[in-house]
């Protein structure tokens, strides 16, 4: 049937799109195929060992409504990797805290039956060579979704062997860094009604890792800011303010000093912000934005930034409402997206010893169900974290309590189950 | 010492640049040989209005006597709430290179290019003044902060100068920390900081930050220490021209500075006296400028910092 062979044809374009150079930035090349069979072809996309056919029949009355799908970004995001009812996700444990925490989401997942399977790829920091941050992303590549613990990047290696969360980012492309820092009731701060979103650009900046040494003794490292790259954040930034509702963005900068790059980060921002009337823009520079977020951080609602501002800011606000333990982040790009926990640590210091937060962690995996478009599950785990958080108020070590990480992971499990949803045994 | 301190609520930045023979922007020739005689100086804002065709004064200064070392000591003030108690901490930053090198290309149109530079002899300069520093202030630790991870040659170089001119000062500990790392638990717990160093970037962005801790602009000192023993001291505020001469301007800044100009001559009881009786007036809170609080005038402010002294006495 001609149906068939369009869908024959098109997966073999799959197939030769993925043997290409791996280095290759964008991901497969858009097919030049009728939407319909374009989402049909991506739904069979784990599948493309040759098992055709029903599935297809299966998942016709589902593909009207999954097709309008469309994302902050205003862009149809390609459906996530799922078969038979169930998503795959790539699981990536990396070092200190991470292997135990996302444990700890999958025995929720598990508990909760949520229909999500999870497929651990292994990155070894110690090793030089490049191959298992590959097989991560050849793997992320295939689920479309990933939720990572951070990989360690031992920064007395020479200069070669690059920073592997780095890495995945920009071999992915995933330019937007979003995060959310709201201030829990539970959790005792000094600053109250923090609400802040933050988008920080994800690639370029100053971490393009282009240094070289002309001279000895002198170095030079190139921060590179382009013009596509700050369009892209700047309308990421205020599409994600006008679906939240929220009424002003800031963009965060130091153009007085760096007059061409940052200036042309502004300038962008000033572009985008012109077909945004409904949304207040302005601009502040970074030093007074740190200055202003620890005596007054109530003023912030949305803020947009180049990546290392990014990194200083979104670290600031994560300590302002409870600490490393409690925010979640997500890394979203045109085809792909990875949650991890917000500031990216690996927490060498408490690796094994029951006493993380497992909080962000469980709520980067709620961001992703809400990703992945389970929105119901996505709210009964939140719901039960911010119980625990708020109103039986255990809590870990590092937000002041005696609590240990199994004690708060099974009192969330015990929540989830008092909500009369179909579980496992504790 | 009541003229000396009386002497401090009118001191203005009166210094203009002047086109030099050979066409370079300079300092006038008189300021920059008092400068060098006297080799401290105390100096208030300074302006530099927007399309003056000249660099900014504040560059200027720093370029003509290579002030390598911007040190600001953050203390929490005793009268001044803010959320953060028991800051005691001070941030050394490199002023000279780094990201503020200024060299920037526009590679193609659309893509941007800025260089930071980083330098053997910059960075072992700025870790011994450091080191130097803290013990000369009786403090225990040296904190580098970088971001080698991402930034492996630049800032490895730092960290590896750092290192070296570690080893050299046994008594005094030393430790670095990603500066993700640092920003994360500043806000958390800045009790746990005693003294910073850092490349330019970091520098401005901590220096401020912390100076956010303790209440902002208006009441932290400031201290640029350049080649030669030359010292500038200086109040990082703006020159506020909606208040000039109305006498509302809150000193603190300015004072404390001057406080800390005394203790590097060597002067340390006088500047101790100067800085108590500066603490006990905020702690007091009858006599406060506005923007701490208050409804004094800067000279009221100052006269009840004077008796305090002539008191002490």
């Amino acid at each position: 049937m001609a149906s068939d062979r369009t869908m024959r044809d098109n997966m073999g374009k799959k197939t030769r799109a993925r043997t290409r150079d791996k280095e290759e930035k964008d991901g497969e090349t858009k097919m030049a195929a009728s939407s319909s069979v374009l989402s049909m072809s991506k739904l069979i996309k784990p599948l493309w060992g040759g098992r055709l056919g029903n599935t297809v029949k299966v998942f016709g009355p589902t593909l009207t409504s999954r097709r309008e799908r469309s994302s902050a970004a205003g862009e149809n995001i390609p459906l996530p990797a799922k078969y038979g009812g169930r998503h795959t996700v790539t699981l990536i444990p990396g070092d200190g805290i991470g292997p135990e925490l996302l444990n700890h989401v999958r025995e929720v997942f598990r508990f909760s039956c949520v229909p999500v399977d999870f497929e651990v790829v292994n990155v070894n920091s110690a090793m030089t060579s490049e191959d298992d941050i590959n097989n991560a992303i050849t793997a992320i590549r295939r689920n479309g979704v990933a939720l990572k613990g951070n990989i360690e990047t031992n920064h007395t290696m020479p200069p070669s062997v690059k920073s592997r969360n780095n890495l995945l980012r920009t071999s992915l492309d995933l330019y937007a860094n979003v995060m959310h820092c709201q201030s829990l009731p539970g959790v005792q701060t000094r600053h109250k009604d923090i609400d802040i979103l933050i988008v920080r650009e994800n690639t370029e900046g100053e971490y393009s890792s282009l240094e070289h040494e002309s001279v000895t003794g002198v170095v030079e490292s190139l921060k590179i800011i382009t013009r596509t790259n700050s369009l892209r954040i700047a309308d990421y930034a205020f599409k994600l303010a006008r679906e939240k509702g929220r009424r002003r963005v800031t963009a965060v900068h130091k153009a007085n000093i760096m007059k061409l790059g940052d200036g042309l980060f502004l300038q962008c921002c000033r572009e985008v912000a012109s077909g945004y009337p409904d949304l207040q823009f302005d601009a502040m520079i970074v030093d007074n934005t740190t200055m202003q977020l620890v005596s007054n951080p109530e003023q912030f609602d949305v803020m947009v930034m180049p990546n290392l501002y990014g990194n200083v800011v979104s670290n600031v606000c994560a300590g302002l409402v409870g600490g490393p333990g409690l925010v979640p982040g997500a890394n979203y790009g045109k085809d792909y997206a990875v949650f991890e926990t917000a500031t990216r640590n690996t927490g060498k210091s408490i690796a094994g010893r029951n006493i993380a937060n497992p909080t962000a962690m469980l709520l980067a995996s709620c961001m992703m169900l809400d990703h992945l478009k389970l929105y119901e599950y996505a709210s009964l785990l939140r719901t039960a974290i911010l119980t625990c958080m708020n109103e039986t108020r255990l809590h870990t070590a590092d937000i002041g309590g005696q609590g240990t990480t199994s004690e708060v992971v099974q009192s969330i499990m015990k929540l989830i189950q008092s909500k009369g949803q179909l579980t496992t045994d504790l | 010492l009541k003229l000396f301190t009386t002497l401090r609520d009118d001191l203005q930045g009166n210094v203009t640049a002047i086109k030099g023979p050979g066409g370079k922007w300079m300092i006038p020739p008189d300021a920059k040989e008092s400068m060098d005689q006297s080799k401290i100086g105390l100096k208030g804002p300074l302006k530099t209005p927007i399309a003056a065709g000249h660099p900014s004064m504040n560059l200027l200064l720093r370029k003509t006597f290579d002030l390598y070392a911007n040190v600001r000591p953050c203390v929490s003030i005793e009268g001044y709430k803010t959320p953060y108690t028991d800051v005691n901490l001070v941030t050394i930053r490199e002023n000279t290179e780094g990201e503020y090198s200024g060299i920037e290309h526009v590679i193609v149109d659309g893509v941007v290019q800025s260089i930071k530079l980083i330098t053997e002899d910059a960075s072992r300069r700025i870790a011994e003044y450091a080191f130097e520093y803290a013990r000369n202030n009786q403090r225990s630790s040296v904190t580098a902060v970088h971001k080698a991870n991402i930034m492996r040659m630049s800032d490895g170089l730092f960290l590896r100068k750092c290192r070296e001119v570690a080893e050299t000062y046994k008594d005094i500990k030393f430790t670095e920390m990603y500066l993700d790392t640092v920003c994360l638990n500043m806000v958390q717990d800045p009790t746990q900081f005693d003294v910073l160093v850092m490349p330019n970037l970091y520098g401005d962005i901590l220096s401020d930050l912390c100076a956010g801790l303790i209440g902002g602009l208006g009441v932290t000192p400031s201290g640029n220490i350049g080649a030669n023993g030359v010292a500038i001291f200086e109040s990082v505020h703006g020159t506020a021209p909606d208040i000039a001469g109305l006498d509302m301007a809150n000193p603190t800044a300015l004072l404390l500075s001057a406080v800390m100009m005394l203790r590097h001559m060597g002067l340390h009881e006088y500047g101790k006296k100067i800085e108590t009786a500066c603490f006990d007036t905020i702690r007091d809170k009858k006599v406060l400028t506005k923007d701490l609080g208050g409804n004094s005038k800067c000279s009221e402010f100052t006269a009840d910092i004077c008796r305090r002294v002539v008191d002490m006495d």
